[in-house]
């Protein structure tokens, strides 16, 4: 959704503002984004609630009417293996999209604190190019970067003695092409992490670090325990915004498999797709849709709430 | 904190480029050192943009270059061949035309409506204020991938399938909490003394925000505006799954039905995909300024 959404910090009411008696007009200002919201987000937000309880297929969907099952849908997705599997391998794909997003990202935000002025621009404008070249192109260019007859990622690695990957389908193995996948997910990542750590780091004092320095801490410790904590704000929330991103992957998967992945490249989102829209049973589809936002909830929690205490924590400082 | 575009706070790409930081250089480092870094940077960079030279060197190649077991590293001989073919396909320039009726719509309402709550939010004190803002960061922390179902149920109810206000709506949901957060920014940033004055001078408070207020923040509605084309146009999986006639669908539903309706025609997809990639890049480079500073400002410094 948003490129860059706000921290959950809210800054105090403005401290000017015209007086007035039970003033109507602020809220007939925000009555149409408020109708907007709750209608189009907020609404099929709970309908999704309602859906996943009922047993809603291709003729409910002519009907216009489903049939209520209480928890049916739920015991049906609990018990199903395939589900465990995508689940675990949902959990792992993000971790291993985030863990790589943020480790790369900080080396190259550190990087450009070291490099000549020159360098720092092309870093910087690559990682722009990167970061605006919509999805949907993206994953086109990769897969042609990772046909299996004339793709130039094959022609590279024979050349520089990897091995033999002449005519190497990438995708026959589900852990090959998945990791082909974070491969394209994690490109896509760093540009906005970066360009947001760097700015960070920008802000950094480099007189703490010099003091850090005489006082005989070498550059690994002075990262380590003075920038990293400093940054710490930055880096949750860069770390929230990932783990929502990489969790709900779709366009990458799906396109690049042509819009038929297999199962064995199943993630949470396109299983509820796949249950919804491939074989028409909207209620088992949003059952899944409804656990994959609670999976979701349970894994950012931790990040809201530190990120609110570090909020907390200034706002405290400040007043 | 958060307010993209305060423009005192902006972190601009020029200050990322000049590296400007408070830090005084501790010791003078060896060549050898900054060699190595710099080589370091220009490899990360090669790496990073090789995919999208790519795109392109394939877009110019005739096809002979393209279907070559040995790579050509330059389109030489250069063709416009493939761009042809592209242009040419079915539904490409209905497809564009419904991008760009989407996006226009889209921004038209969401503008006027996100800029009436920014002004609510950024102007005045009322009870529910502090709800609405946490509203407006809430939603956005919902996956999309997990309202589809009930999007789709909720429009085929109304008959709203396979129509262009089907997904203007959604859109124009989606795009709305981001825009009316941003231009809260822009607008609290202007001092409200400045309407006041023209208050004393005369106006009335209508006639102050519109002579005063409206004109400072055209910058960011701009930036805003931005912000949702971009948004919009590459956007696909709600496209993808309301439009179903290939007349009716958007530009990045062409484009990934491309490979899977004709084999993969490398030459024209990546014409295709550079088309379609142009304008966003396009916009985004001149509100690119804007965007990293938003997160950032304030979170460290307080």
């Amino acid at each position: 959704m948003g490129v860059a959404i706000a921290a959950p910090e809210l800054e105090p009411a403005p401290r000017r503002h015209w007086r007035h008696r039970v003033d109507l007009l602020p809220y007939a200002l925000i009555a149409p984004s408020v109708a907007a919201i709750a209608g189009i987000l907020a609404f099929p937000l709970g309908m999704l609630v309602w859906l996943s309880l009922q047993n809603y297929g291709l003729r409910e969907l002519i009907a216009h009417e489903g049939k209520w099952v209480g928890l049916d849908n739920y015991r049906t997705i609990l018990t199903d293996p395939l589900f465990h599997q995508v689940v675990i391998r949902t959990l792992l794909f993000t971790l291993t999209c985030v863990a790589l997003t943020l480790v790369l990202s900080t080396l190259i935000s550190l990087l450009l604190l070291k490099v000549r002025q020159a360098i720092r621009v092309l870093v910087a404008s690559a990682l722009i190019f990167v970061w605006a070249t919509p999805v949907i192109v993206t994953v086109d260019v990769w897969q042609w970067m990772f046909d299996y007859e004339f793709g130039v990622i094959n022609y590279l690695l024979t050349q520089l003695h990897v091995g033999n990957y002449i005519h190497h389908n990438w995708f026959d193995n589900p852990v090959q092409g998945l990791g082909v996948i974070a491969l394209i997910v994690v490109w896509g990542a760093i540009p906005f992490v970066t360009i947001t750590l760097f700015a960070g780091l920008l802000q950094v004092p480099g007189d703490i670090i010099d003091a850090a320095r005489v006082d005989g801490a070498n550059a690994w410790q002075a990262f380590w325990h003075v920038t990293v904590p400093i940054l710490k704000p930055i880096f949750l929330i860069v770390t929230c915004l990932s783990t929502i991103w990489d969790f709900g992957v779709f366009n990458q998967i799906y396109v690049l498999l042509n819009q038929r992945p297999s199962s064995d490249y199943y993630t949470i989102a396109i299983y509820s797709y796949r249950e919804s829209f491939g074989v028409t049973k909207y209620g088992l589809g949003a059952t899944i849709a409804v656990i994959m936002v609670l999976i979701l909830v349970a894994v950012t929690f931790f990040y809201v709430k530190e990120t609110l205490k570090v909020a907390d924590v200034k706002t405290e400082a400040t007043t | 904190m958060i307010a993209p575009g305060t423009a005192h706070q902006e972190i601009r790409l020029e200050r990322i480029a000049t590296g400007e930081r408070k830090r005084p250089r501790f010791q003078s480092r060896l060549r050898a050192g900054q060699l190595a870094f710099d080589a370091t940077g220009v490899a990360v960079a090669a790496v990073m943009l090789f995919p999208i030279y790519w795109m392109v060197a394939t877009a110019f190649k005739p096809g002979r270059d393209i279907l070559s077991l040995t790579p050509k590293w330059f389109p030489d001989p250069f063709t416009l061949q493939n761009f042809q073919s592209a242009i040419a396909r079915p539904y490409f320039l209905e497809d564009v035309k419904n991008s760009l009726i989407v996006v226009t719509a889209m921004l038209a309402i969401s503008l006027a409506i996100a800029f009436l709550a920014a002004v609510g939010v950024a102007r005045f004190e009322f009870k529910g204020r502090t709800g609405f803002l946490i509203m407006i960061i809430g939603v956005q922390m919902v996956p999309l991938t997990a309202l589809i179902i009930p999007l789709y149920l909720m429009l085929d109810g109304v008959g709203q399938t396979d129509t262009l206000p089907g997904v203007i709506a959604v859109y124009l949901a989606v795009v709305l909490p981001f825009m009316v957060w941003t231009l809260r920014g822009f607008v609290a940033n202007i001092p409200v003394e400045l309407e006041e004055a023209a208050m004393i001078d005369g106006c009335t408070r209508v006639g102050a925000f519109f002579r005063i207020t409206f004109p400072l923040v055209g910058p960011g509605l701009v930036a805003t505006a931005v912000f949702g084309f971009i948004q919009a146009w590459n956007e696909y999986i709600i496209a993808y799954v309301l439009l179903s006639s290939p007349g009716n669908q958007t530009l990045t539903v062409w484009l990934a039905s491309f490979t899977t309706n004709h084999g993969p025609e490398w030459g024209p997809l990546m014409a295709a995909a550079t088309l379609t990639g142009l304008p966003v890049v396009a916009f985004f480079l001149i509100v690119q300024r804007y965007l990293a500073g938003g997160l950032t400002t304030g979170a460290v410094k307080g």
